[in-house]
């Protein structure tokens, strides 16, 4: 058997290690100042899908919908042992809902070709809706598994795994192509291999050979495409795939694709320090009960 | 649009075993509110096998209506099965507004129907309201939307999400974020049968098994939670945080330290490896207030800590801090909460 496994992977800002530095003197969220990581979930797909081939043989291809610089989450990938990555850029695809990235992702899956499994992280720490799993299971018309916190058995045409659901858990058989989401209790991703590393590295997309070599107009195009060719053949080239390679429809793609509209956004300013110093003694306590309660907090 | 009917408001009942999960009984709540405003009817879609029994409690909570889809394919839930009988329900019938649980089975749930229905999906919604919706892209207004309020970015942001395609308008809720007004005993209202007919295709997955836990323990939907951490000291002084919890009717959680020591069930536990809980006011007891324990709580309404080392990080989340011994706290805070008028 040989599975071909598709992995969908995502660069989100660290949400969770939100250090001094990155809050900004209102007590607001600096963005810009927050480390771009591999979404923690995705690790675990990527993690369970090189499980996956590394005991039944295959493939595993991992892609993700992003800017330009996400490409370093696909040489992590790489460097973790993914044998071929797909980087899906476009300005086209800014502004995207969950409806709109599914869309594009499955418009990603379907240039690729036939896949066994498709492995999705539970959900991204950015925005932690959960939803692209389910979605792109929907456009690649497949079946979903959610929540999935172990593969139990893949047999020819079929996968049997291990799913969380409220209380408890559910062993779930389905024929494949099937979808997963994964769980972060699912497993624990491997290192960055070193030598994989050193080698990896390397690996670029046209747009970062291209700015290699001096950027749109660089000088000597046949050196470049005799280096990019020279790339492919040691596995060091991920794959570039703008809005056309996809023939995906523009209508449908980021901003216009998608139905969800941010009328509003507010910062929460994190109350750091800020809080109202209750003295220890019984009159300093029965006033806050009061004011509790007054708040009808407490009743 | 303005000339169109406006569609009625959903809610997704969620049921398990024959028991109707609490956060479906909630969203009826909110949805009569949104209901009212829009001047529409408030809906209930239950799908199951053998479920008419507990439809006059629908009505009972609020539901006008209930779509009941029953067949034994439906006994348990599955993605496609289910999908496919609410899309083919929702064109049919055009609600406006679609709301599930944010429960595991409605995160797998809304997403599928959604993208099958190109509608949006905004998750884990804290409040909803109806307003009026500037579309400055297309230069049009939309009247009497759902305005659709959720943290992002890791809780850093509060945005408001409007859908500005057609209905309906899907969204998810946790459990314990609306609040359950009390049944109408007596009360009743239609109920509209729905034929199901599944073909192999819909019934290709299969579950092969099933465990589910019942917990005595539900922290998620108490609206007021005394925890107590490592500082609490020994297994019998936790029985002061059981008492403090008694008094003013809150349920106990506990920082992985306390549990781990023994000194409480891991059912009570909050935070990452625990349960995410954000009730209306958190009382910390003794409890430093680690990254992972924060995780788990910092959407809490009111936090108060309490905690004899002024340097603890839970005081950078509380909103009020009373450094002191618990020992001595406690017992003057359920003085305090007796003596109250």
């Amino acid at each position: 058997m040989s599975l071909k496994i598709f992995v969908c992977v995502k660069q989100v800002p660290d949400t969770k290690n939100i250090t001094g530095q990155a809050m900004k003197e209102d007590g607001t969220v600096n963005r810009a100042a927050l480390p771009a990581i591999f979404n923690p979930e995705d690790l675990n797909a990527l993690e369970m899908a090189l499980e996956l081939r590394d005991e039944h043989g295959g493939k595993v291809i991992v892609c993700t919908m992003g800017p330009p610089a996400a490409a370093d989450v696909l040489r992590h990938a790489l460097y973790m042992g993914a044998d071929e990555t797909i980087l899906v850029s476009d300005r086209a695809f800014a502004g995207a809902d969950t409806l709109a990235t599914s869309y594009t992702l499955a418009c990603a899956v379907q240039k690729y070709g036939e896949c066994d499994i498709v492995i999705c992280g539970h959900q991204a720490i950015d925005g932690d809706t959960a939803q692209v799993g389910p979605q792109l299971a929907e456009k690649l018309d497949v079946p979903q598994i959610t929540f999935v916190e172990g593969v139990l058995d893949v047999s020819e045409g079929r996968v049997r795994a291990k799913a969380l659901i409220e209380g408890g858990y559910e062993v779930v058989e389905s024929p494949t192509p099937v979808l997963m989401t994964v769980v972060g209790s699912a497993n624990v991703p491997r290192p960055a291999g070193a030598r994989r590393l050193m080698t990896y590295k390397k690996a670029v997309t046209r747009s970062e050979l291209q700015a290699q070599h001096g950027g749109a107009d660089y000088e000597d195009a046949n050196q470049v495409a005799a280096e990019e060719d020279r790339l492919r053949e040691r596995g060091l080239w991920i794959h570039e795939w703008h809005v056309e390679d996809i023939g995906a429809d523009r209508e449908r793609v980021g901003m216009p694709g998608s139905p969800t509209k941010v009328k509003k956004i507010e910062s929460v300013v994190l109350s750091g320090q800020e809080f109202h110093d209750v003295p220890a003694t019984q009159e300093g306590i029965n006033e806050l009960v009061h004011e509790l309660i007054s708040e009808h907090i407490l009743s | 649009m303005s000339d169109k009917q406006i569609g009625n408001v959903w809610v997704f009942i969620e049921q398990d075993d024959g028991k109707i999960a609490d956060v479906s009984l909630e969203l009826v709540s909110k949805a009569r509110e949104l209901a009212a405003e829009l001047g529409v009817r408030t809906e209930g879609v239950f799908l199951g096998s053998d479920v008419a029994g507990l439809v006059p409690s629908l009505h009972e909570y609020g539901c006008d209506n209930v779509f009941l889809a029953q067949d034994p394919g439906l006994a348990l839930f599955s993605a496609l099965p289910y999908t496919k009988v609410i899309v083919d329900l929702v064109k049919a019938r055009r609600p406006n507004i679609m709301m599930f649980g944010a429960t595991p089975l409605g995160r797998s749930l809304a997403p599928r129907i959604a993208s099958k229905l190109l509608a949006g999906l905004t998750a884990d919604c804290t409040d909803l309201q109806i307003d009026d919706f500037e579309d400055r892209a297309n230069k049009r207004v939309l009247k009497q939307k759902l305005m659709q309020i959720r943290p992002a970015f890791g809780g850093n942001i509060i945005a408001t999400i409007v859908n500005s395609w057609e209905d309906p308008q899907m969204v998810t809720v946790r459990e314990g974020v609306m609040r359950l007004d009390e049944p109408t005993p007596g009360r009743t209202g239609e109920v509209t049968e729905v034929a199901v007919e599944l073909s192999d295709e819909d019934t290709i997955v299969s579950i092969i098994e099933r465990f589910r836990a019942e917990s005595s323990v539900n922290l998620k939907a108490a609206q007021i939670i005394v925890a107590g951490g490592y500082g609490v000291g020994s297994k019998e002084n936790f029985d002061l945080v059981l008492e403090f919890a008694e008094t003013i009717g809150a349920g106990v959680g506990a920082s992985r330290a306390a549990v781990d020591a023994g000194w409480v069930d891991h059912d009570h536990q909050v935070g990452q490896t625990g349960v995410t809980v954000r009730p209306r006011l958190y009382i910390a007891c003794g409890i430093s207030g680690s990254v992972q324990h924060r995780a788990g709580m910092s959407d809490s309404a009111k936090i108060v800590a309490i905690n004899s080392d002024a340097n603890s990080p839970i005081f950078a989340i509380a909103d009020y801090g009373i450094v002191g011994d618990l020992h001595d706290v406690i017992p003057k805070f359920i003085k305090a909460y007796r003596a109250r008028v």
